[in-house]
This record gives structure tokens, sequence and C-alpha cells, in this order.
């Protein structure tokens, strides 16, 4: 796993036996994913979201919240898929198509589920659900975890650690674009490019949490 | 609209980067150098050309209520071609692209054009929609994967001019945002002369 700089209490821990290994390699992953390897301000997937979404911060908060569900629910889904059907048949390369239909599937089972089990819940996320299939990063999340060859604990925790980070992205992003709205922006800069440029700083900022934790 | 003007619209007027702001993941994670979006840039060329094709053959079979789910698969299924033959004879590409290769089934501008274009036209139309747009498209992703690789890394197309003394950051994340961002405006500026 390389270098780990976490607390000294963790190590203590470690050391007593009352944290094992596996917890300190889940905290590797769960910090490497929201921060150091953010899945908008360094990985690139979902950007599409985070540029069209992000104008308020409410509506931000609840696209993360709506990701973070449908994310967590299709690694679950495709890593299943993966283990159980596509590698005992040898048809590994039928895993675009085969994660393509089944998360676009999915939302859609997802959002009529959600609209008779929990009405209220459904007002909150309805109107993001529609948007989350086209959401790259559910889709990338899915072929990655297969790609490091997860076990299925991991795969949840690092789709929700992903997730988080989204939302988190989003949400800074969102409370920067609210102020960005009344400033005199040039011109030829106003909309998409400023955005672009804020975000430029945002992942500057980001880059300071490298080296933290080792990449997972 | 003429053969010509249906190429050509795909790269200014109706440019996918940086006037409809479309397929933004792989124009910003696989620009880090001017080969690595070019490369990008051809294999989405030949899904979009290949998939309006196919679209444009099968738009009267389809029925309307599940076109979308049938485009996505004939999307994927092109898309799972061009991987397997880019990790057979491009394979240092292959591996510098990374997941963004299977990701191109998830590129709006493929989709969009599926929907906008290639639903409604010829086949031979939906072709050279593909062709422009595709064009439109490798020609965006280059011109950023140069510009970041010559701030970046001192080097265009691999061949080195000042490596030693070039800030780094422009192909790591930030660069690349900030890159896109300023070439949008210049884009801007020059579109609307």
């Amino acid at each position: 796993m390389g270098e780990i700089n976490i607390s000294k209490e963790v190590i203590q821990g470690f050391v007593d036996g009352t944290v094992s290994v596996e917890a300190i390699t889940l905290f590797a992953i769960i910090i490497g994913a929201i921060f150091v390897n953010n899945v908008v301000l360094s990985q690139f997937l979902g950007i599409c979201p985070f540029l069209g979404v992000s104008s308020k911060v409410e509506t931000s908060a609840g696209m993360g919240m709506a990701v973070t569900f449908v994310m967590a629910l299709s690694a679950v889904v495709t890593w299943s898929l993966q283990h159980f059907i596509l590698v005992p048949f040898g048809i590994e390369y039928m895993q675009t198509i085969v994660f393509i239909l089944v998360i676009a599937a999915l939302v859609q089972m997802v959002e009529i589920v959600l609209k008779k089990v929990s009405p209220s819940l459904y007002q909150a996320l309805g109107i993001f659900l529609p948007l989350i299939t086209t959401n790259c990063a559910v889709l990338g999340v899915a072929i990655i975890a297969v790609q490091k060859d997860f076990d299925l604990l991991t795969t949840v925790v690092y789709s929700v650690s992903i997730a988080f980070g989204f939302a988190l992205a989003l949400v800074l992003f969102a409370g920067i674009r609210e102020r960005l709205e009344v400033e005199d922006v040039p011109q030829g800069m106003r909309g998409v490019p400023i955005a672009l440029i804020t975000a430029g700083l945002l992942a500057m900022a980001f880059m300071g949490f490298a080296n933290v934790v080792p990449l997972p | 609209m003429s053969k010509l003007q249906i190429i050509t619209k795909g790269i200014l007027k109706d440019n996918p980067t940086f006037v409809l702001i479309l397929g933004m993941c792989p124009t910003l994670g696989v620009t880090s150098s001017a080969i690595n979006g070019m490369g990008m840039g051809v294999a989405t060329m030949v899904v979009l050309i290949m998939s309006n094709m196919v679209i444009s053959l099968i738009k009267g079979i389809v029925p309307d209520k599940v076109r979308i789910p049938a485009f996505i698969v004939v999307i994927a299924s092109f898309v799972t071609i061009i991987e397997m033959l880019m990790k057979a004879y491009v394979p240092s590409l292959y591996a510098s692209l990374g997941v963004f290769i299977p990701l191109i089934v998830v590129n709006c501008i493929i989709l969009g054009r599926a929907e906008a274009f290639a639903s409604k036209n010829s086949i031979f139309d939906s072709a050279l929609d593909g062709v422009g747009i595709g064009l439109g498209f490798t020609l965006s992703l280059t011109a950023i994967g140069a510009v970041r690789e010559m701030l970046g890394a001192g080097s265009i197309f691999g061949y080195s001019f000042a490596s030693d003394v070039m800030p780094l950051l422009f192909i790591l994340a930030p660069g690349g945002f900030l890159v896109l961002g300023y070439l949008m405006v210049l884009f801007n500026k020059i579109a609307k002369r």
C-alpha cells in the first residue's frame, strides 16, 4: 500500500490489534476517493452535471444525494453481474453494453419504486434521476471498481466515497457560482468559460490533498 | 443544406466542444497531450459515423418508445468493437486513454446526433454529419491537448522543445479546466466576428 500518513491513534490501534489492516485500507480508499482523487476535479468524470446543475446549492445537494444512491446501487449490481455472469461465461468483452443497459434500467426502476414507496424522497430526488443515466461517473465508477479488482465491500465503500466526493465538489462549486452571478464578469467569459476557470482554481485547491494518503 | 455544409457546420458553427459544450468528460480527461486528444477524437469519430449510419438505417423499424435503449445498444456495440481494435493494434494509446474508451458510450455527442440528426436523415447525410461533428471534436481535442502539452511539458506531439522549465500544472487536472476555459473565450471571440 505504500506509505500511509494517518493519525497516531489509528496507528496505536493497529499496534494494539483494535484496528485491522482492512479498516486502514478502507480508510485510505475513502479519503482518497473523496479528496485526493476527487471524481470531478481530478478524474474528470461527471463534468456535465457538474457544469449543468451546479448553479444553486440546494439543487446541487439534491443531485449529490441522488447520485450517491444510484452509484452505490449500480456498483453492487454491476459487480455481481461481472463476477457471477460475465467472468464465469468468459464474455467480459460484453462489459460496456451490459453495464450501460443495466444502469439505464436501474435508474428507471429506482424512479418507479421510489415513486411508490417513498413519495417524499421521490419529490426530493425525482427530477435528478433521469439525468443520472447520462452521468458518466456512474458507469465510470462501475468499470473502475471492476478494473481494480475490488471485493464487494470495497466496491460499495469506494462508490459511496466517490459519490460523496462528487457531491462535495458540486456543492462547493455551486456556492462559488452563486457569488459569481452578481459579479461583473467580462463579456466573452460569461457562462461556461468562467465556470471552467473557477473549476480549475478549485481543482488546484484540491491538489493540496495530494499525498495525504496513497491512491487506492 | 448542401453536402459540404453538413460537414463544415460541425467544425465551426456546431462545434461540439466549444459551442454545443457536449462530451466534456473526455475533452478534459484525455487531453494531457496532443496525441491522446487526437486518438480520443478519432475513436469517437469512428463510433459516431458508424452509429449514425446504422441508426439512420433502422430508424423506420425501431418503435418510437424504445428508440433510446435501441440507440444505446447500437452505440455500445461500436464502442466495444473500437475498444477491442485499439487494445489489439494501439495498446499504448489504449492504456493512456484508459476508462475513457468504454465511456465513449455515454458521450452525449453521439446520442445527441443520433436523436437530432441520424433518426431523421438519410444514411449518406448521417455519415457526413458524423464526419463533420467528429472532425470538430477531433480538432478541438487535438488543439486543447497541444496547448496543454506545449505549456506543461514543453513538447508537441511528443517532440520536445523545452522540457525542463515548463509548469507541470497544465498537464495535471487544474490545467485542463483552465486551458479549456481560456480556449473557449478565444473561440467565442473569433467565431463572433
